[in-house]
């Protein structure tokens, strides 16, 4: 690995002035995306901005939101008693993710940010333009069975790996920034980008900026959840697809729902048209298949993921159904 | 050494030749009194620009070290090739196996995927700091009895993240021990054993 300096700053705008002025500097918090990069060599910054020692651990009310700090681990997420009432879908995403102890070492700040698991991109022998522009995509003719069904462009066809952010993409979360010119917040559906001619970036974040915090608004999704994830075992696997639904219920009734989609593009795919057909429709298993259609709209598959053009929406389906069930 | 706080460290050979020969730990009495101190108190650029190791208190298994170590050791590494404690197994080294599982101030931890230094000021706790001096420790006992194991090589990592799995109250059945468990992968598929061995400890009751 290469060598790098490393900093541990208290104060967070020492934090953020370290990253805006230099770039080849990185933040790091659980380092299990970055320091597994690192040892690959697909990423090598020469600076590392440890931001373990800033207050952004909290989890808080605050307004009619939970705000949970950047800092607060996957673990201590998934066990507090607040998320556990308010939110349940983010529960069951975090658990659905990794393993108990990468969760203990996992920040909800990295989570988000972490980096596509293309093996194009993890392989520094093969071209790449998420990890070096202008190389070309390996995986575009290359073998794309993980690979993108929405969003992509002829530049990239990696998807986000993430299951926490699945969830909060669903429950209209916002994420909370700090950087260089000062304070600003994002829409979950907005931080992460589609890779268009720049599929370098992975987000719509600034040099320099610092995820604080994540609000997560309450709602009426407090019992019929699931976040379901299929993948090639049991546990401890990035998922093929995953889906997460949350229904709101009146009777049988649909009065509202949330859907996302994940590992089908690269950022977490909210499914604002498939909610808005759920609404005032009985909660049965033709209503989610009509559901599952909307979904679909313009999904397209490459050599090896047609498979995901029948998987996604049977998972979401499969959501749906035990969602109501809870 | 580089002193400038906003260059990156220079990588001619000379350098590296010397970093290779000189031992990763280097005595902190080496290092003058005033620095060490404000490194500690704030760890700020400056200071850190002045060290190509940074310090680290850690400690392990009850000892206290005061070490310094070059920024991308492991924690891993760090237990296994600096502190001779290589009960702790590498496996992968990119967190996909369990084999370096410890605790970090009570909690498990893949040790590969962190640096050392990220750990200053905490407990480390590895499978050679389970037992009771000659006593095994209940999760031990536990997985010898049940043959918990073949080959041996992933049972340190198994051992501590099973310790932590009652801990945390996440041994309740067998179906949520196998997911708690998920993250540490037995090649020589232990793993009905294993899950036995730790049903046993949970349902015994002992302190763990
Ligand atoms: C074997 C394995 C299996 C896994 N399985 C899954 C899985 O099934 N599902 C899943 O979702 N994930 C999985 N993961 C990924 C894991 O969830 C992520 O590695 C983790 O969440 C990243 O968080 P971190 O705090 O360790 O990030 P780091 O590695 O510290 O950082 C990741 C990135 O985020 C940046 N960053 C971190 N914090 C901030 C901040 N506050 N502001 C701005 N930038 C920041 C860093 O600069 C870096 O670029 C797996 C990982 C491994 C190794
Ligand atoms: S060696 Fe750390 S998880 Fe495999
Ligand atoms: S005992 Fe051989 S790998 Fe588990």
């Amino acid at each position: 690995m290469n060598q790098f300096n490393y900093i541990r700053p208290s104060k967070q705008q020492a934090a953020i002035d370290a990253v805006a002025k230099d770039g080849n500097a990185k933040f790091i918090a659980g380092g299990t995306n970055l320091v597994d990069l690192m040892k690959r060599g697909v990423m090598a910054p020469q600076k590392l901005v440890d931001i373990n020692r800033l207050p952004l651990t909290k989890i808080e009310r605050q307004g009619n939101a939970l705000r949970i700090g950047a800092l607060a681990l996957n673990s201590t997420v998934a066990d507090d008693r607040q998320v556990r009432e308010r939110q349940p879908l983010l529960v069951q995403a975090i658990n659905a993710g990794a393993s108990a102890q990468l969760r203990n070492m996992a920040t909800t700040g990295g989570n988000m940010l972490q980096r596509t698991r293309c093996p194009y991109f993890y392989d520094t022998a093969m071209p790449c333009n998420k990890r070096e522009p202008g190389t070309g995509c390996g995986a575009l003719e290359g073998i794309n069975r993980m690979h993108a069904i929405f969003g992509f462009s002829d530049k990239c066809i990696a998807v986000h790996p993430s299951d926490m952010s699945v969830a909060l993409v669903a429950l209209d979360a916002t994420v909370l920034v700090s950087g260089p010119k000062g304070d600003r917040r994002i829409p979950f559906t907005d931080l992460h980008r589609l890779p268009g001619d720049a599929p370098e970036k992975d987000t719509t974040l600034e040099p320099g900026e610092l995820i604080t915090a994540v609000d997560v608004p309450d709602g009426p999704f407090t019992k019929h959840v699931s976040y379901y994830k299929v993948r090639e075992r049991a546990s401890y696997a990035f998922a093929l697809v995953s889906a997460a639904a949350a229904l709101d219920l009146d009777g049988t009734t649909i009065k509202s729902a949330r859907l996302a989609f994940g590992s089908v593009a690269h950022k977490p795919w909210r499914l604002t048209a498939a909610e808005q057909m759920l609404v005032g429709k009985p909660a049965t298993e033709e209503t989610f298949r009509q559901a599952a259609a909307v979904a679909m709209q313009g999904a397209k598959a490459f050599k090896h993921n047609e498979y995901k053009l029948k998987l996604a929406p049977n998972t979401l389906i499969q959501a749906l159904k035990t969602a109501a069930a809870a | 050494m580089n002193l400038e706080s906003d260059k990156p460290a220079q990588h001619d050979e000379a350098r590296r030749y010397f970093l290779k020969q000189s031992s990763l730990l280097t005595a902190l009495a080496l290092v003058p009194g005033p620095v060490v101190q404000a490194a500690s108190a704030q760890f700020d650029e400056t200071v850190a620009a002045a060290f190509e190791k940074v310090p680290l208190k850690l400690e392990v298994n009850g000892k206290k070290y005061k070490l310094k170590v070059e920024p991308r050791t492991t924690l891993l590494d760090l237990l296994r090739e600096n502190l001779n404690l290589n009960g702790t197994k590498k496996g992968c080294d990119y967190g996909q196996c369990g084999a370096c599982t410890v605790h970090v101030d009570g909690q498990r931890v893949n040790s590969c995927l962190s640096f050392a230094v990220m750990h200053d000021g905490k407990k480390v706790t590895t499978i050679e700091g389970l037992a009771d001096a000659d006593k095994l420790h209940p999760m031990q006992a536990a997985f010898v009895k049940h043959d918990g194991f073949q080959c041996g090589y992933c049972t340190p990592g198994q051992i501590m993240s099973a310790v932590a799995c009652v801990r945390e109250g996440h041994a309740d059945s067998e179906g949520e021990i196998r997911e708690y468990m998920s993250g540490n992968i037995c090649r020589c598929g232990a793993y009905t054993n294993i899950v036995a061995a730790i049903q046993e400890v949970k349902n015994g009751g002992q302190k763990v």
